[in-house]
């Protein structure tokens, strides 16, 4: 279905991503780990052609990616949509316009220009609005929103492309643990009603072991591992993020029940 | 959950209340779309009116003047490197006069800025009073200043830099202090805390955090004032306007020179664009990498 072969991408001396080769043959969920700088978001950028790869290719559904251009290239990115983590939202329009801005690959830029989106189109955004639980934000600008809400916004402008493939680079960093776990469940949802692939970067390990099917670790640049979730020992943990032995993935977890584990106390919220 | 209710019966009200507050905004825009093009086919019209020759009628003859200009200088192309080198002196005299107004206006709407941002000003009570005094330098145009420092002055490339000066401290103390306003203050109120004086709190605490924006103002202020000085040198302030409009006269046969004035006036708005745009990149790269390190 998605394949990357040996996908490079130099800035000057420096190779962001090295060779990565990843074969995916069915819809799956997919975590990828490892710490800041690794290549992760480059790797996303390149597969949405975001960014422009140095060498390599990506093929989906027997199409290489890499090689469109115009047009065509717009198509590929409408298939394939994006969730950012800063959201990457038009702050002074509505929530609903945003959410309508998945439609604008099939739309002219004149219509769009006028705001002039089709009825159907409009009840779907608050369909969409509506499965994410949002749907009373609908008439507010996308700013009026906490920042968990204006995810779900992104999310639902994602849905809105109807896409093949979801990628979410860093969903959850900018997020509070409880709004982190509605936007996570939100996503492994989309992946199991709809049978769309989600390929996240994730920078807390749990995340990843509780939310995918599937997990790649990157070190700089590098692709150190590709396995299921199970595989994923701290042993082979701290040699994604080149740690020490004091390396413990509880104490950076952002999952509520995580300090349970660590001290074997409830919280009480 | 509490944020994931709100599903089921209310989701056809929101439908209905988006679509009707949809159709009102269209309903706007479409009002202001008519309105406006109302108004530019009547305005236009008006103007069309009492216009001395007719717009559609003088339509066809917009190319005469830049066919003629391109034609003669093309006639008599091996003649331009000649021209080009004559004219340089008057293009250097040009740039001196936009260059040293730049710097004059700048540094005078750098304080007269200060001056008149809430939070920073010397004297709070007068912001008003050094506002009104920038829209009046503004206001007045520079040919006007011009012309009359030239009457009293005598021709040259001194009441031409009077002149922009004036109108660039009013120009760019505006854009200084739309800067200033974004400056954060706690630096300033630090500064305060260790008993520094106005100049000082200024100078150390705003300048350096307004300086990439200033210095991006200050040069295309700097584009504009080569454009300006080359305008007044019509009116008898010398440089290479002065040049152009004796080049520029109909049926001299001069329109070769002419031509090589407008190709020498192009190159210098390029190379100033492109320093300016390579001076930018250094104060902000220059600082992402002191952020890194």
């Amino acid at each position: 279905m998605l394949r990357l072969e040996r996908l490079t991408k130099t800035f000057g001396a420096n190779t962001a991503v090295d060779a990565a080769t990843v074969e995916v043959d069915r819809p799956m969920m997919i975590g990828i780990i490892g710490r800041s700088g690794a290549g992760k978001s480059t790797l996303l950028r390149m597969l949405n052609r975001l960014t422009d790869h140095t060498s390599g290719s990506v093929h989906f559904e027997g199409r290489d990616v890499t090689a469109l251009k115009g047009a065509d290239k717009r198509a590929w990115q409408a298939d394939c949509a994006m969730i950012f983590q800063q959201f990457n939202l038009v702050p002074r329009m509505d929530v609903v316009s945003n959410v309508l801005h998945g439609t604008l690959n099939k739309r002219s830029t004149l219509a769009s220009l006028f705001n002039l989106y089709p009825t159907a189109d409009i009840h779907r955004a608050i369909d969409i609005l509506d499965r994410l639980g949002i749907a009373e934000h609908a008439p507010k600008r996308a700013e009026a929103l906490s920042g968990g809400q204006q995810q779900r916004v992104a999310i639902a402008r994602a849905l809105m492309q109807d896409p093949k493939i979801i990628l979410a680079d860093e969903p959850i960093a900018s997020l509070d643990p409880m709004n982190a776990q509605i936007v996570m469940d939100a996503l492994r949802r989309i992946h199991e009603e709809d049978g769309r692939t989600v390929i996240a970067n994730l920078h807390t390990l749990d995340t990843a072991r509780r939310y995918c099917d599937r997990v790649i670790g990157m070190l700089h640049g590098r692709i150190v591992f590709d396995g299921t979730p199970d595989q994923l020992t701290t042993g082979v943990a701290r040699d994604i993020y080149g740690a020490d032995a004091s390396f413990s993935e509880e104490a950076t977890s952002t999952q509520i029940d995580a300090l349970t584990r660590r001290h074997q106390t409830p919280i009480h919220a | 959950m509490t944020d994931q209710t709100g599903s089921g019966p209310g989701i056809s009200g929101i439908r209905d209340d988006y679509m009707a507050l949809t159709r009102r905004k269209r309903l706007y825009s479409g009002m202001l779309l008519a309105v406006f093009v109302a108004l530019m086919m009547s305005g236009f019209m008006l103007a069309d009116d009492r216009n001395a020759g007719g717009f559609w009628s003088g339509l066809h003859r917009i190319f005469d003047f830049p066919e003629a200009v391109i034609g003669e200088a093309a006639e008599k192309a091996a003649e331009l490197p000649g021209h080009v080198v004559k004219y340089f002196p008057a293009l250097v005299e040009t740039l001196n006069i936009a260059a040293v107004s730049t710097l004059i206006g700048a540094l005078g709407g750098a304080v007269l800025s200060m001056l008149s941002t809430r939070g920073l000003a010397r004297w709070p009570a007068l912001i008003p009073v050094f506002r009104r005094l920038m829209d009046l330098m503004r206001a007045v145009p520079e040919i006007v200043i011009a012309l009359v420092l030239i009457f009293v002055l005598g021709g040259g490339p001194v009441p031409a830099m009077i002149a922009i000066a004036f109108h660039t401290t009013g120009a760019l103390g505006k854009l200084f202090s739309e800067v200033n306003e974004n400056a954060s203050l706690k630096p300033v109120e630090g500064l305060a805390s260790v008993g520094a004086s106005w100049g000082q709190k200024m100078m150390l605490g705003v300048v350096p955090q307004v300086s990439p924006n200033y210095l991006s103002y200050a040069l295309l202020r700097f584009e504009i004032n080569i454009r300006a000085s080359a305008i007044l040198g019509f009116v008898g302030a010398g440089g290479i306007g002065y040049e152009l409009k004796n080049a520029m006269s109909w049926g001299q046969g001069k329109y070769d020179e002419s031509a090589a004035i407008f190709l020498m006036l192009f190159a210098t708005i390029i190379v100033v664009d492109q320093c300016s745009s390579y001076f930018r990149d250094l104060l902000t790269h220059g600082r992402r990498s002191e952020m890194l390190a």
